[in-house]
C-alpha cells in the first residue's frame, strides 16, 4: 500500500532501515534520550572525520579577514566600537558549500554499510553535496526537491540546484509545493532500499564539527585566540550545532554562537501562493524557528541538530539587506558568493558596529553562486511575482510584499529574537508531543540541557502551560 | 521544441503523486485544492512517443517510472536575471564611501 496514510503509518520502520541506526538504544525515559551517547557511538571522532573528508578533498577551507569591509565597519562605528570580521570560505568545497562536510560522512557511512544508493530530501546545496559525494563513491543518488508551485513556476535558486545535482549524475525528483514531500520521500526509500542521507543524523552533524575545529585552529594562528563570536546562518540547526561542537572540542569555551536568519515570518511555508513570494529558500525563519523549538520534527526519530543547546543569540535580518551584503562582498572583497550563505555576514556587519574594537567575529560559511542563485536572478524573479523591489529601510520590509535595498551600510541592522520565548516554545512543544505536564527527574535534567535553562525556569515554563 | 521522441531520448515526464482530496490534513487551502505533481527526467524507454503520451523512462538512478511526456530534450533556462538598478549602485557607492572616509 502506498496511500498517504499507510506510508506515513510505516514512517518509523522505513526510517530505521534507511539509516541503519537503532535510535531506541538511546532512549532513556519519556522525552529524554542520551544525546551525547548517540553522538559518541554513532558518529565519528574528529580525526576519523578529517580522514574521511580529506579523501574527497572536503574541508580545510581558507579563513580570511575581510579587510576592506572591516575598514568600512571602523569608519561607520561609534568611537571605541567596530569588530573584525573573518570569513570561512566554504564555497571552495567540491560542490560549493559547507554541505559537502555533512554529505561526505553520510555517503561514506552508506557505502561502508553496503547501501547501493543514497536519497536526500532537500531543495538546497545539500542535494548537490550528496550527489557529488555519491559520484565519488560510485553510489546511485536520488534528490527529492520541492521545486515549483501549481503553475509549474520554479524558484530559480532551486532549479539551479536541480541542474547541479543532475550534473553530478543524480536523479532529481521535482515536486510541487507541500509537506507531503516527506511522504514521497518515504515511498522512494521503501522502493529503492537506499540510505537516507538525512541532514539530521549524527553523521551529518559530525561532518560539520571539522568546520568548527578548523575555525578554532585558524583563528588561533591568525589572532592568537579563539573568536569572540561565530555567526551562523541558521535554518535546520545542523550548521550551528556542528560548528559549536567542533569549536568546543578544540577548547573554545568562551566563544558565543550567534544564529542569523532572514525573517520570513509572515509567509506560510506550505502555501502554494507564498512559495514564490519569497526570495530565500533556506537560511530563513521558516526553518530556523520550528527546528530550534522542535528539533525532532525532522526525518529521523532523534535529531542530532539541537541548536538551543548552543545558541547564545538569534538575530533576524531582511532579504534586501542580504542582497546588499552580497554586492558588498563581491565589490569590496572580490568574492562573488551566493546570497543565502551571506545571511550570517549581513548580521555580522550590523553586530560588528556595536561591539568593542578588536572583538573578533567569524562568519562561518560562504556558498557558490551562479545562474538562478545570485541577487539579479532572484530579484528579477521576485519582481515577476509582483514583489516590489526598491530602496528602503529594513523597518519597512514586508516579506512577500517588498524587498528593500539599503542605501548605505549604516542601514544594515538586525532584530533580536527573544531566546526566552524560543525556550518557552520548546517546552510547549514537548508538552504537546508527550501530552503531559508531569516530568520525571531524568526528563527534567534532559529538558534543561536541551534548551539550556535552570530548574526554576523549567518549572515555571511547565506550570505556565 | 520537438513533438516526438525516439527510444533513448532525454525527456521529462509528469505524474500526479496525490490528487486533491488525498493530500495531507492541515495544509493551507490554496495548497489543498491543487494536486501534488512530480516532474522527472530520464531516458525514453518506448520506441517512439509524442508529447502527451503516457511513457516509461529510465532515470539517472536506473529506476523505471511512467508518466505523461511533457518535454523532449528538457533544458534549464534559469539565468542571471535582469539589471536591477538598486543593486547596480551598491558597489560604486560603497567604494566611494570607503575612499571618501579614508581621505577625511
Amino acid at each position: 500500500m502506498t496511500s498517504y496514510q499507510s506510508v506515513m503509518a510505516r514512517k518509523n520502520e522505513i526510517m530505521k532501515k534507511a539509516v541503519g541506526i537503532d535510535y531506541d538504544r538511546f532512549e532513556v525515559e519519556g522525552c529524554a534520550f542520551d544525546y551525547e551517547r548517540m553522538m559518541r557511538e554513532v558518529g565519528y571522532s574528529l580525526d576519523e572525520i578529517k580522514t574521511i573528508q580529506r579523501a574527497t578533498r572536503v574541508g580545510q577551507t581558507p579563513l580570511i579577514e575581510l579587510r576592506n569591509i572591516n575598514r568600512l565597519i571602523q569608519q561607520i562605528s561609534p568611537s571605541g566600537k567596530g569588530g573584525r570580521i573573518f570569513l570561512k570560505d566554504e564555497a571552495v568545497n567540491p560542490s560549493g558549500s559547507f554541505k559537502d562536510r555533512r554529505a561526505s560522512v553520510s555517503v561514506y557511512q552508506a557505502a561502508k554499510m553496503g547501501y547501493k544508493g543514497v536519497i536526500a530530501a532537500t531543495s538546497g546545496n545539500y542535494g548537490a553535496a550528496v550527489a557529488s559525494q555519491a559520484a565519488k563513491f560510485g553510489l546511485k543518488c536520488i534528490i527529492v526537491q520541492e521545486t515549483f508551485d501549481s503553475r509549474f513556476v520554479g524558484q530559480p535558486e532551486i532549479v539551479e540546484k536541480a541542474r547541479a545535482c543532475e550534473a553530478y549524475g543524480a536523479e532529481v525528483v521535482q515536486l510541487s509545493v507541500g509537506p507531503e514531500l516527506f511522504y514521497y520521500f518515504l515511498v522512494l526509500l521503501e522502493e529503492t532500499q537506499y540510505f537516507n542521507a538525512s541532514l539530521y543524523t549524527p553523521f551529518g552533524i559530525a561532518g560539520i564539527e571539522t568546520l568548527g575545529s578548523e575555525i578554532g585552529e585558524q583563528m588561533k594562528t591568525l589572532t592568537g585566540d579563539y573568536p569572540d563570536y561565530v555567526v551562523v546562518t541558521h535554518a535546520g540547526g545542523g550548521n550551528l550545532t556542528g560548528t559549536a561542537r567542533g569549536l568546543k572540542r578544540v577548547g573554545a569555551q568562551r566563544t558565543k554562537f550567534i544564529a542569523a536568519s532572514v525573517d520570513l515570518r509572515t509567509l506560510h511555508m506550505a502555501s502554494d501562493i507564498d512559495f514564490n513570494r519569497k526570495s530565500f529558500t533556506t537560511g530563513h525563519t521558516g526553518f530556523g524557528i520550528p527546528f530550534a523549538v522542535f528539533p525532532d520534527r525532522s526525518d529521523v526519530p532523534r535529531n542530532a541538530a539541537r541548536p538551543l543547546r548552543y545558541m547564545d543569540r538569534y538575530l533576524t535580518i531582511t532579504q534586501g539587506e542580504v542582497f546588499y551584503t552580497t554586492e558588498m562582498l563581491a565589490q569590496l572583497e572580490g568574492l562573488q558568493r551566493g546570497p543565502a550563505g551571506n545571511t550570517s555576514l549581513c548580521a555580522a556587519i550590523a553586530l560588528a558596529r556595536k561591539v568593542p574594537s578588536g572583538t573578533t567575529l567569524v562568519v562561518q560559511e560562504t556558498e557558490y553562486t551562479g545562474a538562478g542563485k545570485c541577487p539579479t536572478a532572484q530579484l528579477t524573479f521576485a519582481k515577476s511575482n509582483g514583489i516590489e523591489v526598491s530602496y528602503g529601510h529594513r523597518t519597512d520590509s514586508v516579506p512577500g510584499k517588498n524587498i528593500l535595498i539599503p542605501r548605505s551600510p549604516e542601514e544594515l541592522g538586525y532584530d533580536e529574537a527573544d531566546m526566552d520565548a524560543l525556550r518557552a516554545s520548546y517546552i510547549k512543544q514537548v508538552i504537546k508531543q508527550y501530552q503531559k505536564t508531569r516530568f520525571s527527574e531524568t526528563e527534567k535534567a534532559f529538558l534543561q540541557e536541551d534548551c539550556r535553562i535552570d530548574r526554576p525556569t523549567l518549572e515555571h515554563l511547565i506550570e505556565k502551560d | 521544441m520537438p513533438q516526438t521522441a525516439n527510444k533513448g531520448a532525454w525527456v521529462k515526464i509528469s505524474n500526479t503523486v496525490l490528487k486533491v482530496g488525498e493530500r495531507a490534513p492541515n495544509i493551507p487551502e490554496e495548497t489543498a485544492k491543487v494536486p501534488l505533481i512530480m516532474h522527472l527526467n530520464g531516458f525514453l524507454l518506448s520506441d517512439e512517443a509524442r508529447l502527451g503520451d503516457c511513457v516509461s523512462i529510465e532515470t539517472l538512478s536506473g529506476r523505471k517510472v511512467s508518466g505523461d511526456l511533457i518535454e523532449i530534450n528538457p533544458r534549464y533556462t534559469h539565468s542571471f536575471g535582469e539589471f536591477i538598478p538598486e543593486l547596480g549602485e551598491v558597489g560604486p557607492r560603497l567604494r566611494k564611501e570607503l575612499e571618501r572616509k579614508e581621505e577625511s
